[in-house]
């Protein structure tokens, strides 16, 4: 019965995992992926309590519906885990991510450039006669089209950060 | 040592607290290998009289005998390897007590700090190589941390679902001096695993039992894991409900074998009437098992009508392999009371004609007598060797371990247990060698009990130096070989998948058992004649030093029933005239 409605269209998930910031954490995390064979589509890590000790991991991944509960069941688990958070299911929330766009060239080329970046609200960071170095942040479509826009005009670097999110509302993770 | 409170403040070396922590956690045994990073900790043993330490001959060996230990006795056990090759050494034993949920708090040696990284002799990068085999890890950096981390993984090894933990010592910090944590003064900052199940879940599951016509329990190693309250509350709920029971290979003894309510093991090499029953059934009560591949066949076909409950202490486990219609996450302990309760307050019962029924064609399944077999002719059948030794030990206080393939299975099917902590064999990894060192913890455990290691030729000589720890720590452990010169499943799966051709299965040049023995000083016996089966079981169990019996049975011997790789549970094989009728598929090939 149960076992005959499998669900298997394949999802995309947003998953915030607090985490005690120890040495090894995000061996784990990624040791989990991998070991387990789940998709890591992008991971963010920082610190966000120093006095805690308390690290954040943004986690985008994909799978069926199945999977993704293994997921979630399977990093709540690991014993550094505070929280585990599926951001997409329970609800709005807002994802961000930030990429450093170095584009070089001269001419009509690079006025189209700022031109963009503009119309983008990015912000050169550095800048010399043969280059820009654009700041932008958005959600992850916003910074793939601008990518997309810079390629024929010099793009020559691309770095970013994998997306970061928070849920909408006042309440906390 | 001084375990005086007022001296808490007062500094010891690592060392002295690695000592101390233990005591502190009522460790009484502790199975190890000395090597360079760890003398301190082996001097510090060597100053004190608390904790005995069992030398044994291999790291591997190390962790199975604490698995025994802990399996036999509900405990944590305990070991103690030096870096580098003692901790890679300990690997697959860490695997073992992985995929079986066993406790264990394992030290590893590691070079001084400030050589980590640097290639140093006997350097292993043993958090990185253990992170995926444990349950957790710590690589302790201060001595003022070591206490407090020890107190932590004894708590994380036992706390939810059970596993091994590794704490890697770095020498520097077991030689410095710090000051030591006690074990109350501990609170783990994030893992705490619920015990407590909803009670929701709990009135759903019995409300389910209620209506159901077709009921089944299928108890795993969880209730075993969750101790003997665990196991008297599934005998009471199963017994008030009248419904049938089958266990795993993990679980068995937690439901007594003899009552008439048992079906026996289920799965690849389960009863003819247990796999029916899942298959029928329209209630299945899954108790503390993980419905592992070898238990559910191909998964399109497990159980396709039945409305399936799961309780487990782990939330992963839940819908990992089977979607199921109401979990219940908790200690199998705690909610098969809750559940006990629910149906008494209730005042529930199954409708009876129903459970009539359904009995009715549960022996009729039965009657098949899957596990029948002749006994004829001048050689053992290795099925009749295990049916004799269980029947010659069963009035005994007697455990039983095993190493790894048909006699593994046989065992599983012949040997009846009563109680539980009294069976431990390698479920989830399935490690040749696991037996004999587990056979050693538990006699370390038991030093009275008749203690018995079912054994196969090829997998006892994996790790056949535990024999000089028997000798060393006189540990009359009995080894029963059950001797068909073919590492057996092996050459099963040749002969049912891959046409007969026996590659590399055939055990050559084996050694003369009875000499080897003699070499360790044990008692060798051999039998190869039926009509002296039964004296020479006697013998064994009448010597009161390690034996090894050597069992020469017939060579050829399958082990049946048989669900073939990637069928389904009414797909089972009875026996060899069984095979040719229902060919394996090419899809069941692959799947291991």
């Amino acid at each position: 019965m149960a076992n005959n409605h499998k669900n298997d269209a394949i999802e995309r998930r947003t998953i915030a995992v607090l985490v005690d910031n120890e040495p090894g954490v995000l061996a784990r995390v990624i040791g989990l992926f991998s070991g387990r064979g789940y998709n890591i589509e992008s991971l963010t890590v920082t610190e966000v309590d120093p006095a805690a000790h308390l690290s954040r991991i943004t986690v985008v991944t994909s799978g069926t519906p199945q999977v993704l509960e293994q997921i979630k069941a399977q990093l709540d688990r690991l014993v550094p885990v505070h929280r585990v958070s599926d951001l997409t299911l329970q609800g709005p929330h807002v994802p961000r991510e930030l990429a450093l766009v170095k584009v070089a060239g001269s001419g009509e080329k690079r006025v189209e450039a700022l031109r963009i970046a503009d119309i983008f609200r990015a912000r050169a960071v550095d800048s010399s006669h043969e280059h820009f170095t654009f700041e932008i942040a958005g959600d992850s479509g916003k910074l793939n089209a601008f990518v997309e826009l810079m390629r024929p005009l010099g793009l020559v670097d691309v770095s970013r950060t994998g997306v970061v999110a928070i849920a909408r509302g006042s309440k906390g993770l | 040592m001084t375990r005086d409170a007022s001296t808490e403040t007062e500094l010891l070396s690592g060392a002295q607290m690695v000592i101390k922590a233990l005591v502190e956690q009522g460790v009484e045994v502790v199975f190890g290998y000395p090597g360079g990073a760890v003398l301190p900790i082996y001097d510090a043993l060597f100053q004190q009289n608390s904790i005995r330490h069992i030398l044994v001959r291999h790291e591997q060996a190390a962790v199975h005998a604490a698995e025994g230990y802990a399996r036999s006795t509900g405990k944590v056990g305990v070991v103690l390897v030096t870096s580098g090759p003692g901790a890679t050494n300990a690997v697959t034993g860490l695997t073992d007590a992985l995929m079986d949920s066993i406790p264990v708090v394992c030290l590893t040696g590691q070079v001084p700090t400030h050589l980590i990284g640097n290639d140093a002799f006997q350097e292993a990068d043993t958090t990185g190589i253990t992170r995926p085999c444990t349950k957790h890890n710590y690589l302790v950096k201060s001595a003022d941390d070591l206490s407090r981390i020890i107190h932590e993984a004894f708590y994380v090894a036992q706390a939810g679902r059970p596993g091994p933990v590794v704490v890697d010592l770095p020498k520097d910090t077991v030689q410095n001096k710090g000051h030591y944590t006690p074990k109350e003064a501990i609170r783990h900052r994030s893992y705490r695993p619920r015990r407590e199940p909803e009670a929701a879940g709990v009135q759903e599951a019995m409300a389910l039992l209620r209506g159901a016509k077709r009921p089944v329990f299928y108890s795993g190693g969880g209730v075993i894991n969750a101790g003997p309250r665990a196991s008297a509350a599934l005998r009471e709920l199963v017994r008030t409900t009248g419904a049938p029971i089958t266990s795993t290979l993990m679980g068995l003894g937690a439901y007594p074998a003899s009552d008439p309510q048992f079906l026996g093991m289920l799965g690849m090499h389960g009863t003819y009437e247990a796999n029916l029953a899942m298959y029928e059934c329209d209630v299945m009560l899954c108790i503390g098992a993980r419905f592992d591949d070898r238990v559910t066949g191909r998964l399109d076909q497990f159980s396709p009508n039945s409305k399936k409950v799961h309780v487990d202490i782990d939330p992963s486990s839940i819908n990992k392999n089977v979607l199921v219609d109401v979990p219940v996450v908790g200690d199998c302990g705690v909610v098969l009371e809750a559940m006990l309760a629910e149906w008494k307050a209730q005042k529930a019962r199954i409708d009876q004609k129903a459970l009539k029924a359904w009995w009715e064609r549960i022996e009729g399944w039965r009657g098949r007598d899957c596990l029948a077999f002749r006994q004829e002719g001048a050689v053992i059948k290795p099925q009749h060797a295990i049916k004799r030794l269980y029947e010659l030990t069963r009035e005994r206080d007697v455990y039983i371990t095993t190493e790894v393939g048909q006699h593994q299975m046989w065992a599983a099917q012949y040997l009846k247990f009563e109680e539980p902590n009294r069976w431990m064999t390698s479920g989830g990894l399935g490690t040749m060698g696991y037996g004999l060192p587990a056979a050693l913890g538990v006699q370390i455990a038991h030093p009275d009990a008749l203690v018995i290691d079912v054994a196969g030729e090829a997998s006892i000589l994996m790790n056949i130096q535990e024999m000089s720890t028997l000798a060393q720590y006189g540990l009359p452990v009995k080894i029963f070989i059950v001797n068909n010169q073919w590492m057996g499943m092996v050459r099963q799966w040749q002969e049912l998948l891959h046409g007969g051709r026996y590659s590399e299965s055939y055990s050559a040049s084996l050694p003369d058992f009875v000499k080897l023995a003699d070499a360790f000083g044990a008692v060798g016996i051999v039998c190869d004649k039926p009509a002296e089966l039964d004296d020479k079981i006697r013998e064994m169990i009448d010597t009161p030093r390690p034996v090894i019996f050597d069992c020469r049975v017939a060579q050829e011997e399958n082990c049946f029933p048989m669900i073939p790789s990637g069928a389904a549970h009414y797909e089972m094989l009875l026996g060899p005239d069984d095979k040719a009728a229902k060919p394996i598929s090419e899809e069941g090939m692959v799947l291991v």
